[in-house]
């Protein structure tokens, strides 16, 4: 990163945890990152690992109870986003931070117009009347690539392919201009053309609007792609965190080793066995006192087990939560 | 649905209002439009036909009584001589607004509290407490405790007609309002849980414009089916009631009213019971498959194919 520009989103040491009656499960586990002003930040983990928990918690989206954010702070325009009331948060959701969810098939109203949807916005933030909101969203709609877009503004959900449904939501997620967006695996419901087609339409509109992203998905073909920044996450932590290229060149949690070598090559001769990270995830009833991959980890040893690994800086902006070396294959001096 | 597509694409040059669209599925029903000119039939029938229809459903000619059907009385006359035709009409008049009225007041209370109870988690428990609470209680001695408590002070205020229909209404409809308010409530949670409330939580849509905007159309088939069951029911209610001489005065003639005083003469002019029993039944027929057209007309997804 060449100059050091003031973040858009400052997120500091956040703790989620939800209550159920099994006990307490500590979902986000202190968690801290910035987000810089156009950047696009891609956020990768398996399912569990707190992605979509972490950017929920942000903007208080996390149904409470069972979810409560217990710590930290997000710094958003000045506000701190966990102490803002639920008119300051309605102020910032949609309007200064929009949100794109998984599933298009199901993250649209099926009783209504899209039309009707997509002025939603529109007319609860911007005070915008009728007429002044229709043509806004049939903008909207040229912008995210919709063909015939004023006619199909009356058009129901039901009458939209996925790829089209997904574009819909954008367009939603974009009404009001926000600083910053954040996709909850936005591709990961759609087939892999359409994928690739929503892929470039975000690119291309970061490009024409210039807010910071944050995208979360499983994928780190995506994430090559598409991220300027990525942050590995697993047990709720941050385990690893570097600009896109050094981390692929260069990744230095075992975790991270293990998901990028899980990605299979097609440029193989013979096709192998396709391999994987073995083990599940544990749930976690209490705050991690050790390093939580460990039973998972090929280099685990005996301090893994004893405490919890701090995020260290090494060089490059690479942030790497782990007590063994990757350089050396020795333990670290810390 | 490529079809449906394919056709709105390139189909009819200027986008149709929804108004027309629901109009048009609606037309598509048979039973429904049936149902429809059914219902207008008997609803004109009952507030033009008393006028149009001479006799006096009042008028006791106890020369004339136990008469079968005849050009005079073309459905016959009861034990004291009144003409059954003309009391049916009069009748219809309070068994139908009392039906109607009791109908949509249970299904805004059953609505309220099931979408209230659904969407807020906090209060859920109160109010469904609140509804068993409801249907534990045994309805003929509550019954008896309103109207002996109020029957006086209403139809001071009110007259004896009035007062009695006001009362008439509240009572049927604070006591059918659970099982709208179960349903209601069941199709909240399901529907909470659906991506789009997340997304559209996301947005900034406030909770009262969520539950208007997203909720409300989207559990407006049990909705409109606890509708047309309602009207039956409160109509039936309303009889039991007379029946009971809780209800209207006995000279007063309404559809319930009909039918309990001729299950006397059963064995001996069985038609007589069969005129308010028909009326009755037909009536709910005819609303039922309105509620059925409209529901397939009202959501977006049929309406399509």
């Amino acid at each position: 990163m060449p100059e050091k520009r003031p973040a858009v989103l400052d997120v500091k040491d956040i703790e989620t945890v939800f209550n159920t009656r099994r006990g307490t499960i500590h979902a986000v586990n202190s968690v801290s990152f910035s987000l810089e002003p156009g950047e696009l930040l891609g956020v990768v983990g398996e399912s569990g690992s707190g992605k979509s928990v972490t950017m929920m918690s942000l903007i208080g989206l996390l149904p409470t109870p069972p979810a409560r954010v217990t710590g930290g702070y997000v710094k958003f325009d000045n506000i701190d986003l966990l102490k803002a009331d639920a008119q300051q948060l309605r102020a910032v959701r949609g309007a200064k931070i929009g949100f794109i969810f998984q599933d298009p098939m199901t993250s649209l109203n099926p009783v209504l117009t899209i039309g009707f949807q997509l002025m939603e916005p529109l007319r609860t933030h911007m005070g915008m009347k009728k007429a002044a909101a229709k043509k806004r969203a049939v903008e909207l709609l040229d912008l995210v690539g919709m063909p015939d877009a004023e006619r199909r503004l009356s058009d129901f959900p039901h009458q939209f392919s996925g790829g089209m449904r997904q574009r819909v939501v954008i367009a939603m997620a974009l009404a009001c201009d926000p600083k910053v967006l954040i996709a909850d695996e936005p591709t990961t419901a759609l087939d892999v053309t359409i994928q690739a087609q929503i892929l470039e339409l975000v690119k291309d509109l970061r490009r024409k609007l210039g807010m910071a992203i944050i995208w979360i998905t499983h994928d780190l073909g995506v994430v090559a792609g598409i991220a300027d920044r990525v942050m590995v996450m697993y047990g709720g932590q941050i385990v690893e965190q570097a600009p896109v290229r050094e981390l692929f060149e260069n990744p230095q949690h075992p975790y991270t080793r293990a998901l990028i070598e899980t990605v299979p090559d097609i440029g193989a001769e013979r096709p192998e066995r396709l391999r994987t990270v073995e083990g599940q995830p544990s749930i976690l009833y209490a705050r991690p006192s050790a390093c939580s991959f460990r039973t998972r980890c090929a280099h685990a040893f005996e301090r893994c087990g004893k405490e919890n690994p701090p995020l260290l800086v090494t060089d490059k902006a690479h942030h790497v939560a782990c007590f063994w070396d990757s350089a050396t294959g020795e333990p670290r001096n810390v | 649905m490529t079809e449906t597509t394919l056709h709105s694409l390139q189909g009819d040059q200027d986008p149709s209002s929804p108004g027309r669209d629901i109009w048009d599925q609606f037309k598509t029903h048979r039973g429904a439009v049936l149902g429809l000119g059914f219902f207008i039939f008997i609803i004109l029938a009952v507030a033009f036909g008393p006028y149009l229809w001479g006799l006096d459903a009042q008028f006791i000619d106890i020369r004339a009584r136990n008469q079968g059907p005849s050009l005079l009385h073309p459905l016959g006359t009861d034990q004291l001589g009144r003409d059954t035709l003309a009391r049916l009409l009069v009748g219809g008049r309070v068994s139908l607004s009392v039906g109607i009225v009791a109908m949509v007041l249970s299904l805004f209370l059953g609505t309220l509290i099931g979408v209230v109870a659904g969407f807020f988690s906090w209060i859920d428990g109160l109010l469904m407490r609140l509804t068993d609470l409801f249907l534990a209680l045994p309805l003929l001695p509550l019954l008896l405790v309103i109207i002996m408590l109020f029957r006086d002070t209403l139809r001071t205020a009110f007259g004896p007609e009035t007062g009695i229909f006001i009362l008439i209404v509240f009572v049927i409809g604070i006591t059918s309002w659970m099982q709208a308010a179960r349903i209601v409530r069941g199709d909240v949670l399901a529907l909470k849980e659906q991506e789009f409330v997340l997304a559209s939580r996301s947005v900034g849509t406030p909770s009262r414009r969520m539950i208007t905007r997203h909720i409300l159309p989207n559990i407006l088939s049990p909705i409109l089916v606890s509708a047309t069951l309602g009207i039956a029911n409160a109509i039936i209610t309303e009889s039991v009631l007379s029946f009971l001489g809780l209800g209207f005065p006995s000279d007063f003639p309404t559809w319930g009213r009909l039918l309990f005083d001729s299950t006397d003469y059963l064995q001996q002019y069985p038609e007589r019971v069969i005129w308010p029993g028909l009326a009755i039944s037909l009536t709910v027929l005819s609303v039922n498959y309105i509620g059925d057209g409209l529901r397939d007309a009202l959501d977006p997804r049929i309406r399509g194919r």
